[in-house]
């Protein structure tokens, strides 16, 4: 998503009750690319469904079906490609590639750039016969494990090209435009994705970049400014967001809509700044780039006139589980340093593995971890399944790898202690590079909003549903008798939460439990805030960061839970540790969720909130902090 | 131009630690990492080279084991071999497997490929038994050139570098030949995945020992595989003198 959540302001959403604007909300929402069905009946059929766990959390449903069994995809030929491709790319990052002399110089070593194309690299994706090794989601996700593991500046140099550069040409390329583009952005021509402007960030509705069909209707005209463009400095072919005039079929009026195109640097007109400073990610060219009067053919209009902003978000949405996929990676190496260090340092006479902190700490790095490499299997085994409801799942794994990963390697370097601050360890280059990634692609703040707007909103049309049964009872019992046993359940507490039990191995049945109740507890939650706040839930952000926290941690449960399951049901060499590492999870992400799902009506809390607003509001008007320094000095 | 024939041998990663099994009848294989025998890399980098150079029309890579030995003959094919014979021996067999059986079944193969040039690795760096290339040889009739680190093909003959203890001797045979690779023969490039990816589609000709006529029988038995033994704690002295005195006690001068 990025960017569509300041596009809905209370003007936008008066009320939930108001179809025609839900309509329309749904509209922006799903930008995000999921694929609502916009018709609308009074049957139960037509209501919009999902097979998404996330979104029908938010109607206090459970939908397993994309949860449990865990996936397991890759039939034995994909397996023994795969097994074959781990070695050589392992190989290559350790012998090759050196991510402290890439940072050093900021750029990726010469050597190592041309190695990494040679190797296919920068083309796991795309179909062999176009010049590409035409890899599966989940083998795309273990590679980029591998990357996360060793080098993530080199990660967002091939990220930036293949996950967003040129995934448009994948997603949405013509024929034509694929046989054209796909070999090119295989063999040396590096590709980039272009959105991000001076003012327009977040909010990329906002973009000023226009592009106008010349008068001979061959071409369109481009004139625009992006700003930090990974590969931006480097990249030949570009996937360019800009403004074109549309005409409104209905209205007659022309109006301003996102179109995607594919750009090259050989139109001329394009021109780009030096590479940015960086905190970290140094080695990945992060550039402005310019176009002038950039003249393109209308054949590189890359899926519709006005379709720009569905192309952007499925991109970016269709790219998420890799960046949860490297970082796991990136988790597994840095966790093997700590427990390294763990392992042989002594002091006060012991080794600092027998140390309860210490032992806590390893622990929640080995269970962050299991997480993040779970749920990153997990989407990209239900991606390759087919699946198309997999968009808050995708933004949900994005949030939880970044900010698992900071926690990670903030941990590893403090068990490493002054070793883990020294350059030559190694960590706090991981450290600086992780930093980017709670920001790009989405901030994690504006993901998170998705999820809790997405959700809510898939809950309120399904009430919408209910409204409408209740009109004409005799014809829809059946639904609404459904409905209030339900919510009678639901109302009696903990003993009517949906049992996950039949799904997960004996063995977890306890933590099953848990998430089971978590389920039950969101439902209504939910549909609380909507009765009390109605339009108005739009502008609650203390309340939807909450909502969006209790749905993270819900599914990430029911993830584990599934992972673990499969590990103990083929009695894998790990499983009784992996039960481990659910049960405690299960056991403090329930707690969580109960606590956060509570805070939605804890009158402590809601005031809490006001005066935090309150707080802010004085910072803000006063420059910064309020009071002066104690001393008055 | 020549045709050539390298042998590759499947062999545990270089970087495992090695496990005896409980029983010391041998390693612990299962589940272990395995790849192709470091040397046995070098002699493939060297056949593709002489390809590349065009001295070599052909380059064909065997393995003699058990079927994951297929592994690393398209790890060889990866790397540019064009065909692999793969000569397929059953587990037990394979655990009794000796250079002398392997040798037969190289020369016999490289006598059916009409093969010009055998190249294999100096040594697997599981057994260490540095015997294959001189067997090989010895079958076929044919001279051999170990410990290669300069190979130069030409007019019929191949001059050979090979690093003795005083320096470096060169010396030349006459095709066909045996050549084994030692260390610094060269550095071998990484597969790519395009290749290896091609590599899937190149043919790998299977066989069995009753197909070459090799005898499979054991010419020697294992009684018992020991780890090393494990190095004793030392202990820190607190001066010179002590120390002098300790090695005088433990005869050490
Ligand atoms: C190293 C690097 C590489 C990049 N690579 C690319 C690239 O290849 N292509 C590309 O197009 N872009 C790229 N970007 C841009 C990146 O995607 C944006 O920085 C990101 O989308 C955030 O936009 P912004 O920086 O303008 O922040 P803003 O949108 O201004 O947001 C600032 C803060 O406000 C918060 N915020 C904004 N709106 C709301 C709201 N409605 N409610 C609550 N909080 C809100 C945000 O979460 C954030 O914390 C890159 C950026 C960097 C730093």
């Amino acid at each position: 998503m990025f960017k569509v959540y300041n596009k809905l302001n209370r003007n936008q959403l008066k009320t939930l009750e108001d179809y025609k604007t839900v309509q329309k909300t749904r509209r922006l929402l799903s930008t995000s690319a999921i694929h609502l069905k916009e018709k609308t009946s009074d049957s139960k059929k037509d209501v919009k469904q999902s097979k998404s766990f996330t979104m029908n959390l938010f109607r206090g449903q459970l939908q397993t079906s994309q949860v449990f069994p865990y996936p397991n995809v890759l039939n034995d030929e994909q397996t023994e490609t795969l097994t074959s491709l781990v070695d050589p790319v392992t190989k290559f990052f350790k012998e090759v590639n050196n991510p402290l002399k890439n940072d050093e110089i900021e750029t990726v070593e010469p050597n190592t750039l041309e190695g990494l194309w040679d190797m296919g690299a920068f083309s796991l994706q795309v179909p062999q016969d176009l010049g590409g090794l035409g890899l599966s989601n989940t083998q795309y996700a273990r590679m980029v494990e591998i990357v996360g593991a060793h080098d993530l500046a080199v990660g967002i140099v091939l990220g930036a090209h293949q996950s967003i550069g040129f995934k448009g040409i994948l997603l949405f390329g013509t024929p034509e435009q694929k046989a054209k583009y796909l070999p090119r952005v295989s063999n040396k021509e590096f590709a980039a994705f272009c959105l991000t402007e001076p003012s327009s960030g977040s909010d990329a509705g906002s973009i000023r970049t226009r592009a106008v069909l010349s008068p001979d209707g061959k071409h369109f005209v481009l004139n625009g400014n992006k700003i930090w463009i990974s590969n931006g400095g480097m990249a030949e072919i570009m996937t360019v967001f800009a403004q074109t005039p549309v005409k409104d079929e209905k209205t007659g009026k022309t109006v301003d809509k996102v179109t995607a195109f594919i750009v090259e640097r050989a139109f001329g007109g394009v021109s780009n700044s030096p590479p940015e400073k960086k905190m970290g990610i140094k080695a990945s060219n992060t550039a402005e780039v310019t176009y002038e009067d950039v003249k393109i053919p209308i054949e590189n209009v890359l899926g519709g006139v006005g379709q720009g902003f569905k192309v952007a978000m499925n991109i970016l949405n269709n790219g998420r589980f890799g960046m949860a996929a490297a970082l796991s990676g990136t988790m597994r190496s840095v966790t093997a340093k700590a427990v390294e260090h763990a392992t042989t340092r002594v002091q006060f006479g012991k080794r600092l593995d027998s140390f309860g902190s210490i032992q806590e700490k390893l622990a929640r790095m080995a269970m962050l971890h299991y997480v993040t490499e779970s749920m990153a299997y997990m989407i990209s085994g239900n991606m390759d399944s087919g699946s198309i409801d997999y968009h808050l799942e995708a933004a949900i794994s994005k949030c939880f790898a970044s900010e698992s990963a900071w926690y990670v390697c903030d941990e590893a370097i403090q068990i490493l202690g002054g070793m883990g601050y020294m350059k030559a360890t190694g960590l706090e280059k991981v450290m600086r590079d992780l930093r980017i990634f709670r920001i790009f692609e989405g901030t994690n703040d504006i993901l998170r909003l998705f999820v809790a707007l997405t959700g809510i909103q898939f809950a309120g049309s399904h009430l919408k549903e209910l409204q409408k049964a209740f009109k004409n009872p005799t014809a829809n019992l059946g639904l609404i008798l459904e409905e209030v046993t339900k919510r009678a359940l639901s109302s009696v507490g903990f003993s009517s939460a949906p049992s996950l039990s039949h799904l997960v191995h004996p063995k977890l049945s306890d933590a099953a439990n848990l998430a089971g109740q978590s389920v039950g507890l969101f439902g209504p939650a939910v549909e609380s805030l909507l009765i009390k706040h109605g339009k108005g839930i739009i502008d609650e952000q203390f309340l939807l960061n909450r909502l969006a926290q209790a749905a993270i941690d819900t599914y990430t449960m029911t993830v584990v839970l599934s992972r673990a399951t499969r590990a103990l049901n083929l009695g894998l060499p790990t499983a009784d540790y992996e039960a481990l590492l659910t049960q405690v999870y299960c056991s403090e992400a329930s707690d969580r969720v109960a606590s956060n799902l509570l805070q939605l009506k804890s009158g402590k809390h809601l005031d809490n909130f006001s005066k935090m607003s309150d707080i802010a509001e004085q910072m803000c008007q006063s420059g910064g902090l309020v009071q002066p320094n104690p001393l008055n000095l | 131009m020549a045709r050539v024939l390298v042998g590759v041998k499947r062999v545990i990663d270089y970087a495992v630690k090695i496990r005896v099994k409980p029983d010391k009848s041998g390693v612990v294989t299962d589940g272990v990492k395995h790849g192709l025998n470091p040397f046995d890399e070098i002699a493939v980098e060297e056949a593709v080279r002489l390809k590349e150079k065009k001295i070599a029309s052909e380059v064909i890579a065997v393995s003699c084991g058990i079927p994951q030995a297929q592994e690393s003959l398209r790890t060889a094919l990866a790397m540019g071999a064009d065909r692999a014979v793969h000569v397929e021996v059953p587990q037990p067999q394979y655990d009794s497997l000796l250079p002398l059986h392997v040798s037969k079944i190289l020369a016999r193969v490289a006598v059916d490929e009409k093969a010009d040039i055998v190249i294999v690795g100096k040594q697997a760096i599981d057994d260490d038994s540095n015997q294959t290339a001189q067997m090989t040889a010895a079958i076929l009739g044919w001279p051999q050139a170990t410990f290669a680190s300069e190979v130069t093909v030409a007019d019929g003959n191949v001059l050979v570098k090979r690093e003795v203890d005083g320096g470096l001797e060169t010396v030349k045979v006459k095709l066909p030949a045996v050549i084994s690779a030692d260390l610094r023969l060269n550095e071998p490039r990484y597969a790519t995945l395009p290749n290896i990816m091609k590599a899937k589609k190149k043919p790998i000709k299977k066989l069995t020992a009753a197909d070459v006529g090799v005898d499979l029988a054991p010419r020697q038995q294992v009684l018992s595989v020991e780890d090393p033994p494990t190095r004793q704690a030392g202990s820190v002295v607190p001066d010179v003198d002590t120390l002098i005195t300790k090695l005088k006690e433990k005869g050490h001068l």
